[in-house]
């Protein structure tokens, strides 16, 4: 998954959602439509043009306090509008890591 | 173990407060992201996938029983109850909350462990073997030098703004454990016909995008003029060195691009006109930091003795200790490496649980000294061999006597994509899938030593270059490839891998690598023939053909 860190322009092919990481505590957040940040998928607001993600990823970036790092991350809409993650990159940010935390004692 | 004096001392608990205040600033909104994140980065902490990410020095890999034992107190407190140990004698915590950072911070300082130099464009932790001060036939302990240059190189503002990090290993012994070779300044300690002590210094080596061997530019710097010539190098390097391009801002580019004998001719020329400055060691400074390094009192023990003879007739006892028991400079006493690789798991992670134990273990079998090495395993340098049979069987019940050291599943790698922000591809999942289809340690055993080393990117934190056999993760069309090479190597015939084909998808990455070590198996002309000694005589070319045949 190219890291989104050398995201230069923003393009986007189909719908995308707003994401980055909390301040306080790092953990992944996603912008919501109610100007807020969530830690729920399913609470982002989602974006179909780049104009939109353009200014939702402007609006998100203003608020240096509440996030960190935020950038366009594409999801994909199933089963009547469900906001699944787009690529293993955000499947990993938004259920965690794909292999046991705990080394076998 | 060194010991830190008063100086030390107060320049942590000074950089503990610093960063609680800009910590504390920054989740006011005083500080914006931008003016922060050279200030986290100054003191390890970086923004990952899921959370910060803590990177905590462990300079030239030694540890005390009580700093293991604070590792895992932040590990349990602060963390998720366990830490990753890296390819640079660090160990990272991946779950830290930011404002929870300066008490992190604050409970290492009291037993002297901090993060400074772990991240940024400035001089990092300065490496070295982890068998230092104990392998046999060492020229002396390398860890005096790298405690004299971890000393002036901290908060210098000469290496503090550098164009790009800068990394520097010290290996006293023959066969290179360091890896001095793949560092920007690589230091090879050894005695010049004069019997002086001094160091061979090597410039520009390094693997990420652009990967070089480092060359020697001067075979004998005197110790005493090893900080002067150290520093008459990082001037040229930030007389010369990009700062335009981060991609090209690496000394090794401009070593490159200046060509090592015009390189080595600059810092000769710089360090004339430095003269005979303050710089130049006297054997009072060598003398100060040295006695700051207390050795145990070792017991005169037989060579052989009674609890090891009656332990050679265990089978499982006698594999592991063939595999990670190694000899020590004084008779009677043994060098333990702890796998940290064991079938299933994570390269490199350790509970705090595990940390405990290992504490405990060191304070009973080995003077309450711990190691870290490069290949992310642990070692307890000074245990005594009619210990070792005890030591085995509770290293055995903590999962940390996998007899696979130095061979096919004990894989270095980066925590790739699960983690890290900057990774293409997995590289965790790929090493837990080898260490299953390697499972058999006594087939393992016949195969020999085998390295394998798994970057998630380009980065190359897994040091993927130099593996005999080196995985690399790369993303097409979304996917996660990885581009094979085999022949690397890190020690001192240190080369580069050689790519065998096309990149290969997730799913078939253990079958190749099973390939390629069967026609390892077929090609070599005897049994002691290392897999990276078959692909020298042989070249890339059959190992080819075998993994692409059929694909």
């Amino acid at each position: 998954m190219t890291s989104p860190l050398e995201q230069k322009k923003i393009r986007i092919t189909g719908p995308s959602v707003v994401t980055a990481n909390r301040t306080w505590d790092g953990a992944v957040v996603y912008r919501t439509a109610q100007k807020g940040w969530s830690t729920e998928l399913a609470d982002a607001a989602t974006v179909g043009t780049s104009d939109d993600a353009r200014v939702l990823l402007a609006e998100a970036t203003a608020d240096d306090v509440g996030a960190v790092g935020a950038y366009v991350a594409p999801v994909d809409l199933k089963d009547g509008g469900k906001i699944q993650p787009g690529n293993l990159r955000e499947h990993i940010r938004a259920k965690g890591v794909t292999i046991d935390l705990r080394v076998p004692a | 173990m060194y010991a830190y004096d008063e100086l030390d001392r107060t320049l942590i608990n000074e950089r503990v407060s610093e960063f609680r205040d800009q910590v504390k600033r920054r989740l006011s909104g005083e500080l914006t992201e931008d003016e922060f994140k050279l200030l986290r980065l100054q003191n390890g902490v970086y923004l990952q996938l899921h959370a910060y990410m803590f990177r905590v020095a462990i300079p030239y890999g030694t540890l005390s029983s009580k700093q293991l034992r604070r590792l895992a107190h932040v590990a349990r407190r602060y963390d998720r109850g366990y830490g990753h140990f890296t390819t640079r004698q660090n160990i990272q915590f991946n779950w830290i909350k930011l404002a929870e950072l300066p008490d992190a911070l604050a409970d290492l300082a009291e037993v002297g462990i901090h993060a400074m130099q772990t991240s940024g464009n400035n001089m990092r932790n300065v490496t070295s073997d982890q068998w230092a001060g104990v392998a046999p036939g060492e020229i002396e302990d390398p860890r005096i030098w790298s405690e004299l240059i971890r000393q002036h190189t901290t908060l210098h503002p000469e290496f503090s703004f550098l164009p790009r990090k800068f990394k520097i290993a010290i290996t006293a012994s023959e066969h290179d454990r360091a890896a001095i070779k793949i560092h920007d300044i690589g230091l090879r300690l050894h005695r010049n016909a004069d019997g002086e002590t001094g160091f061979e210094v090597l410039v520009g080596g390094g693997l990420g995008r652009t990967p070089f061997i480092a060359k020697t530019i001067k075979p004998f710097v005197n110790g005493r003029d090893v900080l002067s010539y150290i520093e008459a190098i990082l001037r040229v390097y930030n007389q010369y060195g990009r700062r335009d391009n981060i991609y090209k801002a690496r000394i090794k580019i401009l070593v490159h691009e200046l060509g090592i004998e015009k390189f080595a001719r600059e810092v000769d020329e710089e360090w004339k006109q430095m003269g005979d400055t303050e710089l130049r060691l006297d054997r009072a400074a060598i003398e100060e930091v040295r006695s700051r390094f207390s050795y145990p009192l070792y017991e005169k023990l037989p060579h052989m003795p009674d609890e090891l003879k009656q332990a050679a007739h265990d089978p499982l006892f006698e594999r592991w200790r063939r595999n990670s028991v190694a000899p020590h400079k004084v008779q009677g006493y043994s060098i333990v490496t702890l796998s940290l690789k064991p079938v299933g798991g994570p390269p490199g992670d350790a509970t705090a649980e595990q940390m405990d134990a290992v504490a405990d273990l060191a304070d009973k079998y080995s003077f309450g000294e711990i190691r870290v090495g490069h290949e992310q395993n642990l070692a307890l340098p000074h245990v005594a061999k009619r210990d070792l049979p005890a030591l085995f069987k509770a290293l055995d019940r903590l999962g940390l006597a996998t007899p696979n050291v130095n061979l096919v599943t004990d894989i270095i790698a980066c925590p790739g994509l699960d983690y890290c922000s900057l990774a293409n591809a997995r590289s965790i999942p790929i090493a837990q899938e080898l260490t299953r289809r390697f499972a058999n340690h006594d087939t393992a055993g016949l195969i020999g030593r085998l390295h394998i080393n798994i970057s998630g990117c380009i980065n190359a934190c897994g040091h993927h270059h130099v593996g005999h056999i080196g995985i690399l993760g790369v993303e097409k069309n979304g996917e996660e490839f990885y581009q094979i090479t085999i022949g690397g190597r890190a020690d001192e015939n240190a080369q580069m891998g050689t790519l065998i084909g096309p990149a290969v998808p997730y799913a078939e990455v253990a079958d190749v690598v099973e390939d390629i070590v069967e026609a390892y198996l077929a090609l070599r002309d005897r049994p002691e023939e290392l897999f990276v000694d078959t692909v020298k005589r042989l070249g890339v070319e059959p190992f080819k053909e075998r993994v692409y045949a059929t694909r």
